[in-house]
């Protein structure tokens, strides 16, 4: 099935925020704090400025708690007397026009009394710099299994290692953008997200709201990546602040250096590794300790941390297991939700760190996985016995084969030796992903999706599950189809409004297709069964259902056909998140790569030669589109591993543009060889578990395992850029 | 339609080819091409990503060639042949469609406009490859495959047509 909106899309027909004609509309924008840390003295507004048509908004205007509702709501909606990173919102601005806004913005100075910041995640700490508790500490998480300690006084070899990784900014095309008005009591909140009740729950918290005179819309959205699950709260709020000031429509729409100067980014982590293997190479204990920047406030880092310590350890069996994460403040843009949450960044540090095990103990790392990786029975760092039936020794034969990587290796080694300065290299990865919430998270969420049969007899889904590229709108649709054999014409999948649609939770977390598709699947039942004429008759599929809905109808004239499900947990699934024992996840989705690089000695740029990638999804729904999610991570997680780098003073993005924050063009990258092994998933929609984020695991560390290949030398950190490479080099004198 | 700024008063009068009909229209001197088309002009489909030429979802043809419409002062027009995504036909696009060329959309006009500039001047894609061609369209979601894989057929399909 082709993407719904694909043809919109290709021909620009589509209708994003920026695009829509608002009548008498205002431009907004925001006064950000020049500094990384400070009490506010005051705003000064230039004098010699016109400020007759400008509205503005300050924390006095907020009517509610200045609070961005989220985990620990210590964010505020605009800094009151302290700020905390530089870029932090302070005031609000609106004008008719959106040249005079920026002028009017220019024209406002932030008078702060500057503090002792913390700029270095890593640094230890002095008094004045604290900020939180008495260590700035905002979560810290243990997983513990079996015993380390004893495990590593006794292993055959204790390998150890240190890991970094950088912070990665989303760059969706669509920048944030958010519009607000009132219509009669009613606020309206328009805008690019992927979570509507995010942003609701954000609204009706500060601005003191009843829910009923609220509601959230979300507007074609041009890319998120997580970068849209919680900022939004953010700018709708700002947007409604100035709308419910002005009693006029206001719309914000960032330019790309406010943009990549003031959302979040990927968690910068490091890691450490001491790991204990036995004489046959197999993993006795592994001992990580997990550190990431939080930024400035608490924000989702705590839930990052939580996924980011479960996938630790890798997709092996090791019986024993301490992880220990710490998430920490810092005085830079708080850090937030990017594809992966985490895991990315763990498993870098796990993949790179298996091969540095293997050639440490002298065993071929490919080996050295194949009898490490875990199989059906075993356990996962928090004791989940694996059951699923997914052969993960298959999928690494299966990516290693589509990669000849045998042959490959044996050519780059040839390549090698008769080349003055090009050196080529092959690394492998094997990762998994927990698909959906963490622990206990999606009973907690309570999601609940509804289905309306209409009076035409068409399926009507009604969800708060975002589209914004990944392609929520035709996998739906193709849920609805198979479930109740309706064609495709005959679905409509509702705009996500919470005036229309129910919580059926964030689109985050790669549970969109698993979880929601599986309500959609229950929700459908429901609404077949009530249509039927007995109960007990068989289930009515296609046109008889849709004959049954229409004469429904005719029964109940002018009333809502409607039916529900909420999520219930799959049996047997339960978990303890106070010690982190038990199912983390109700399902991994599992996957394993290759990378061919090849490193110019002259300049230590590496470039991808070739890269495959295979995975077990649970069921394929649409093949077009799942390929395109693992193409599209792998493209991003390419751009992760050797050239997005975001660089920093005073806590502030100074390279906040396209022209020096680097993402791969298509020439920068090969084509991504794909390839699915299928095992459908009893409990997902259709079968399918997550994809999403999968893709975004593997590639940095095959990545960096190839550099070392091709090279000699030992990266441990990313974005392995030339200028980190370089004094790396073994050989870097020869050349 | 609500221009972004007034400002810059408008006071260039300039005539222009606009996706094939002359047009007349009134501009700011520092006014960019993609706001023209954008605020002034009802034409939305190209989209802004930077601002700065980098992304390139901005990208029409100006006489004949891709540019980034965020760059191009509108006096600079003047006279010449402006073509935008409004003005590529659906039908072309079914290639792209079934490959996945498209995900947000957001880089997606700019893509396009870039793509049938490639794909009406073949002799382009005999000395450069078509990754080279695209590398000034910036796309976050689909890691390029769906874009080549979709260009790639929509030259071949068209050439077979051709073939005698």
């Amino acid at each position: 099935m082709q993407r719904l909106e694909g043809l919109s899309k290709l021909t620009g027909a589509e209708r994003y925020l920026d695009d829509l004609v608002i009548d008498g509309c205002l431009w907004g924008m925001t006064v950000r704090s020049p500094v990384s840390r400070g009490r506010i003295r005051g705003l000064h507004f230039d004098a010699g400025f016109d400020w007759s048509g400008c509205v503005v908004v300050d924390h006095r205007d907020i009517p509610g708690p200045n609070e961005t509702y989220l985990i620990e709501n210590d964010q505020p909606v605009l800094a009151a007397e302290y700020v905390r990173h530089v870029h932090e919102a302070v005031a609000l601005i609106a004008h008719r026009d959106r040249n005079m806004v920026r002028r009017a913005v220019a024209a406002v100075r932030v008078d702060v009394d500057r503090e002792p910041a913390v700029l270095d995640y890593r640094a230890p700490l002095r008094p004045e710099q604290i900020q939180r508790g008495d260590d700035n500490l905002f979560k810290k998480l243990r997983i513990n299994k079996g015993d380390v300690d004893a495990a590593l006084a006794t292993a055959a070899h204790v390998v150890e290692g240190e890991y970094e990784t950088g912070a990665q900014e989303h760059v969706y095309i669509e920048n944030q953008a958010m519009a607000a008005w009132l219509e009669g009591d009613m606020l309206v909140v328009l805008g690019s997200m992927q979570c509507p009740y995010y942003v609701f729950n954000a609204l009706k918290h500060a601005l003191k709201r009843d829910a009923s005179n609220l509601k959230v819309v979300q507007a074609p959205t041009g890319g998120g990546f997580g970068g849209k699950e919680d900022y939004p709260s953010t700018i709708a709020l700002h947007a409604a602040l100035l709308a419910l000031k002005a009693k006029q429509p206001v719309k914000i729409v960032y330019d790309r250096d406010e943009d990549l100067a003031s959302t979040t980014k990927r968690h910068p982590a490091w890691v450490r590794h001491r790991t204990g293997v036995d004489r046959d190479g197999r993993l006795v204990a592994q001992d990580i300790e997990v550190l990431m920047d939080g930024g400035a406030y608490v924000t989702l880092s705590p839930v990052v941390l939580s996924r980011g310590i479960i996938h630790a350890a890798g997709p092996y069996s090791c019986p024993n297991v301490r992880t220990v994460g710490r998430a920490v403040l810092t005085n830079s843009v708080p850090y937030g939700a990017f594809r992966g949450f985490g895991a990315p960044q763990t498993q870098f540090a796990c993949e790179r760190h298996m091969d540095r095990v293997a050639l440490a103990i002298g065993m071929d790392p490919v080996e050295f996985r194949r009898i490490n990786l875990i199989r059906d029975g075993q356990t996962t760092a928090t004791g989940q016995v694996i059951k699923d039936g997914t052969d993960r020794h298959a999928i690494l034969d299966r990516a290693l084969e589509n990669a000849k990587f045998t042959e490959r290796k044996h050519e780059h080694e040839e390549f090698n030796a008769g080349h003055p300065y090009l050196r080529r290299g092959i690394g492998i990865a094997t990762i998994f992903h927990g698909a959906g919430f963490t622990g206990n998270g999606e009973v907690y969420l309570n999601s609940r999706v509804e289905v309306a049969g209409l009076p035409d007899g068409r399926i009507e889904v009604l969800a708060a599950s975002t589209e914004m590229g990944q392609g929520t709108n035709t996998v739906f649709t193709k849920i609805v189809a198979d479930a109740v054999g309706y064609e495709a014409g005959d679905i409509v999948i509702a705009t996500p409004d919470t005036s229309r649609v129910p919580n059926s939770g964030p689109t985050v977390a790669s549970r969109t297709v698993m979880v929601v598709g599986r309500l959609i699947e229950r929700a459908c039942e429901a609404l077949a069964q009530r249509v039927q004429s007995a109960p007990g008759a068989p289930r009515l599929r296609g046109s008889a259902l849709k004959r049954a809905i229409i004469d429904w109808h005719a029964r109940h004239p002018s009333q809502e056909l409607r039916d529900g499900a909420t999520y219930v947990p799959p049996p047997g699934v339960s978990f303890d998140d106070k010690n982190y024992i038990g199912d983390a996840y109700a399902t991994f989705a599992w996957g394993a790569c290759v990378a061919s690089v090849e490193v110019d000695l002259r300049t230590c740029a590496t470039r991808v030669l070739e890269f495959t990638s295979a995975q077990e999804i649970g069921r394929v729904l649409n093949p077009t589109l799942a390929k395109g999610q693992v193409q599209g991570g792998v493209v991003q997680a390419i751009g992760w591993a050797l050239m997005e780098e975001c660089k920093f003073k005073d806590g502030a993005m100074v390279n906040n543009q396209l022209t020096n924050y680097i993402i791969p063009t298509a020439d920068d990258v090969p084509s991504i060889d794909v390839l699915f092994v299928e095992n459908p998933y009893p409990n997902g929609g259709g079968g399918a578990k997550g994809v999403g984020e999968l893709p975004m695991d593997g590639p940095s560390p095959a990545i960096l395992n190839a550099i070392a290949h091709a090279t000699g030398a030992d990266p441990c950190a990313i974005p392995m850029t030339p200028e980190r490479l370089m004094p790396m080099m073994p050989d870097a004198t020869a050349v | 339609m609500q221009p972004p700024s007034d400002t810059d008063k408008p006071g260039l009068r300039i005539a222009l080819t606009l996706n094939g009909k002359a047009v007349e229209i009134e501009v700011g001197p520092a006014e960019r091409l993609l706001d023209t088309l954008r605020y002034r002009l009802g034409l939305p489909g190209s989209k802004e990503g930077c601002g700065e030429g980098e992304c390139g979802a901005c990208t029409v043809l100006l006489d004949g060639l891709p540019v980034n419409s965020c760059l191009v002062p509108t006096f600079q027009t003047r006279n010449r042949d402006v073509r935008t995504i409004e003005a590529v036909s659906p039908e072309s696009l079914t290639t792209m469609l079934n490959t996945g060329a498209t995900q947000c959309g957001a880089c997606t006009p700019g893509v396009v406009v870039t793509a049938s500039w490639i794909h009406d001047n073949p002799e382009l894609a005999k000395r450069h490859s078509l990754r080279e061609l695209m590398a000034g369209n910036l796309c976050r979601c689909t890691g390029y495959d769906g874009i080549i894989d979709g260009l790639r057929a929509w030259i071949d399909v068209d050439a077979g047509s051709q073939t005698p």
